[in-house]
């Protein structure tokens, strides 16, 4: 087996490991990996035809290949390593990768330090249980993507999409403008799960029905799918009797959520969040393992690809620190912290990082929250005790929308942080 | 339509997440549009009703990729109505490895002013 030194393995070659790899290489990090399994970069944007990327790096509407694209020059241009149609098959906790590829058989990249990048994985039948046989023509809607817009052929003539995530949503449009006919979205949930202009730009502007409080119940068909029952459903999402409808239809789309995909994380021991899924990660987005990183969708599901690219950055930075705190004999990773917890408070459903080294904050620090509800004109602020760090009025906040924000350069953390986000009133205008 | 006819339209503002709906009534000439609460939400409910624009965004047949398909985007918003007629074009279009990203696949489609451009780059298959 080849054995092979780096001083920085960044795995997958998405958004978040483009954006990481880059920034990596302008902190001066040496010998650099990035390792995808596909054949090519750029990830799941590569089957992003549709424009809205980079509005906040860019500012501009780009399409999926054109944002991957700016970043793979920036990545082509470094003497970082490119291994492609390279899997990953185990991470160890003292920084070893197995991994294998057709050409060299297995490898072993032994680290002195990791960023995790794997993205996050769709859910599938399997985790929204629908009745009926299991035929063709039941895909997810990043499979749907993926043949219509890479491979080239259409995988259905008449869809049912169940679930309103944005890349159902999406595809709605999509399919549409290739000639599909789409019968309509059902969502069991009572309000949206994709971002508002994805309803208005991919639903509204096709007469594509939205059905809230409605799911699939059974699928039809021997061998390939010949259509779906939907019905109601109540406010504990059981199916209301009598309320069922039959619609013929060859495809049924799943846009049912995502999940960051920590097999490999697992694998290496690194503790894992139950709200997010993914890593446990301080300000550094180091997880609970010295010297591996995490970045992107592989920490919690984002919505936009402009804070996926940013938080590789982050990883890298903390990377570079680690490495040059390594070399020079210093205490590094958790040894040379205490840590102090990011809570959760009133009105959030999750936020990263979930810990933060403490002490004075060198840099500026990213929060990333959702909601749990919607709601207009709150504060969104983050406390230690009774002061407040950081503080920031929305106007309208939803559980689609992930927020951000920053605590500045300079305030001294000693104690724990809690997030939350609150009704504003009126003495705080 | 004429100036004069009623209108009765909601839609939904996608300017920011607040996501206001807005009511559009009256006649062309004279509209009245309410429920907007900022100045950028009048300007979109205008847009959208005299002249909605939309990116375009498809994918065009490719010979001698690796994936037979290769995605196109508009340079600038085409008038939605036209939409169609621009699909329609860009389904016909047939390109060949190597493409670069940028690279101008139909000029000023269907008069609109845009141009239609590689989305990504495709090195030939080997």
């Amino acid at each position: 087996m080849k054995t092979i030194q780096v001083d920085l393995a960044v795995i997958g070659g998405g958004p978040a490991g483009l954006a990481a790899v880059a920034e990596a290489k302008r902190q001066g990090i040496g010998r650099v990996v990035l390792i995808e399994r596909d054949l090519e970069l750029g990830g799941i944007l590569q089957q992003c035809v549709h424009d809205g990327f980079g509005l906040h790096r860019f500012q501009k509407r780009m399409s999926g290949g054109q944002y991957a694209e700016a970043f793979i020059r920036d990545v082509e241009a470094t003497d970082a390593c490119i291994q492609d149609n390279t899997m990953v098959l185990e991470i160890t906790p003292d920084k070893k990768i197995y991994a294998v590829n057709e050409t060299e058989g297995m490898l072993l990249y032994e680290c002195r330090a990791i960023i995790l990048a794997m993205g996050c994985r769709e859910r599938t039948r399997n985790q929204v249980f629908i009745y009926g046989s299991r035929t063709s023509g039941v895909l997810t809607a990043g499979a749907v993507q993926r043949y219509i817009n890479m491979e080239g052929y259409l995988p259905g003539r008449k869809a049912v999409i169940l679930g309103s995530g944005d890349i159902g949503l999406i595809m709605a449009r999509r399919m549409t403008l290739e000639g599909m006919e789409v019968e309509g979205v059902y969502e069991v949930m009572s309000s949206p799960g994709g971002l508002t202009r994805n309803i208005v730009q991919c639903l509204e502007d096709y007469d594509i029905p939205l059905h809230l409080s409605t799911t699939v119940v059974k699928a039809h068909g021997r061998e390939r799918l010949t259509g779906v029952t939907v019905a109601k459903v109540d406010e504990n999402r059981r199916p209301i009797p009598g309320t069922e409808r039959y619609i013929d239809c060859d495809l049924l789309v799943l846009a049912v959520g995502l999940i960051p995909e920590n097999e490999l994380s697992r694998g290496a021991g690194i503790e894992i969040d139950p709200r997010t899924q993914g890593p446990v990660i301080d300000q550094n987005f180091m997880t609970s393992i010295d010297g591996i990183f995490a970045a992107g969708n592989v920490v919690a599901v984002f919505d936009l690809v402009d804070y996926v690219s940013e938080t590789g950055e982050i990883a890298a930075r903390g990377a570079a620190r680690y490495l040059k705190e390594q070399k020079e004999g210093n205490k590094e990773g958790h040894s040379a912290h205490t840590y102090k917890n990011v809570t959760a408070g009133e009105g959030v459903n999750f936020v990263i990082p979930q810990k933060v080294a403490a002490g004075e904050l060198t840099q500026d620090m990213a929060f990333y929250l959702r909601v749990k509800k919607p709601d207009e004109r709150v504060v969104l602020s983050c406390r230690m005790g009774d002061e407040t760090l950081a503080k920031k009025k929305e106007r309208f906040v939803a559980p689609p929308e992930m927020l951000v924000s920053r605590v500045q350069a300079g305030c001294c953390v000693d104690n724990d942080l809690t997030v939350e986000v609150r009704k504003e009133v009126p003495h705080e205008r | 339509m004429n100036g004069k006819e009623q209108l009765d339209r909601e839609i939904t503002c996608i300017v920011c997440p607040t996501s206001c709906r807005i009511q559009i009534t009256g006649t062309m000439d004279e509209p009245e549009i309410t429920g907007y609460t900022c100045k950028r939400g009048l300007e979109h409910a205008r847009n959208e009703l005299y002249c909605p624009m939309r990116m375009l965004t498809s994918t065009v047949k490719i010979l001698g990729a690796k994936f037979r398909v290769m995605p196109v985007i508009s340079t600038k918003e085409v008038p939605k109505d036209k939409m169609k007629d621009c699909l329609e074009e860009i389904y016909r279009i047939q390109v060949t490895a190597p493409v670069q990203e940028g690279d101008i696949i139909i000029r000023d489609i269907c008069h609109t002013g845009a141009d239609i451009v590689a989305a990504r780059s495709m090195k030939e298959a080997q």
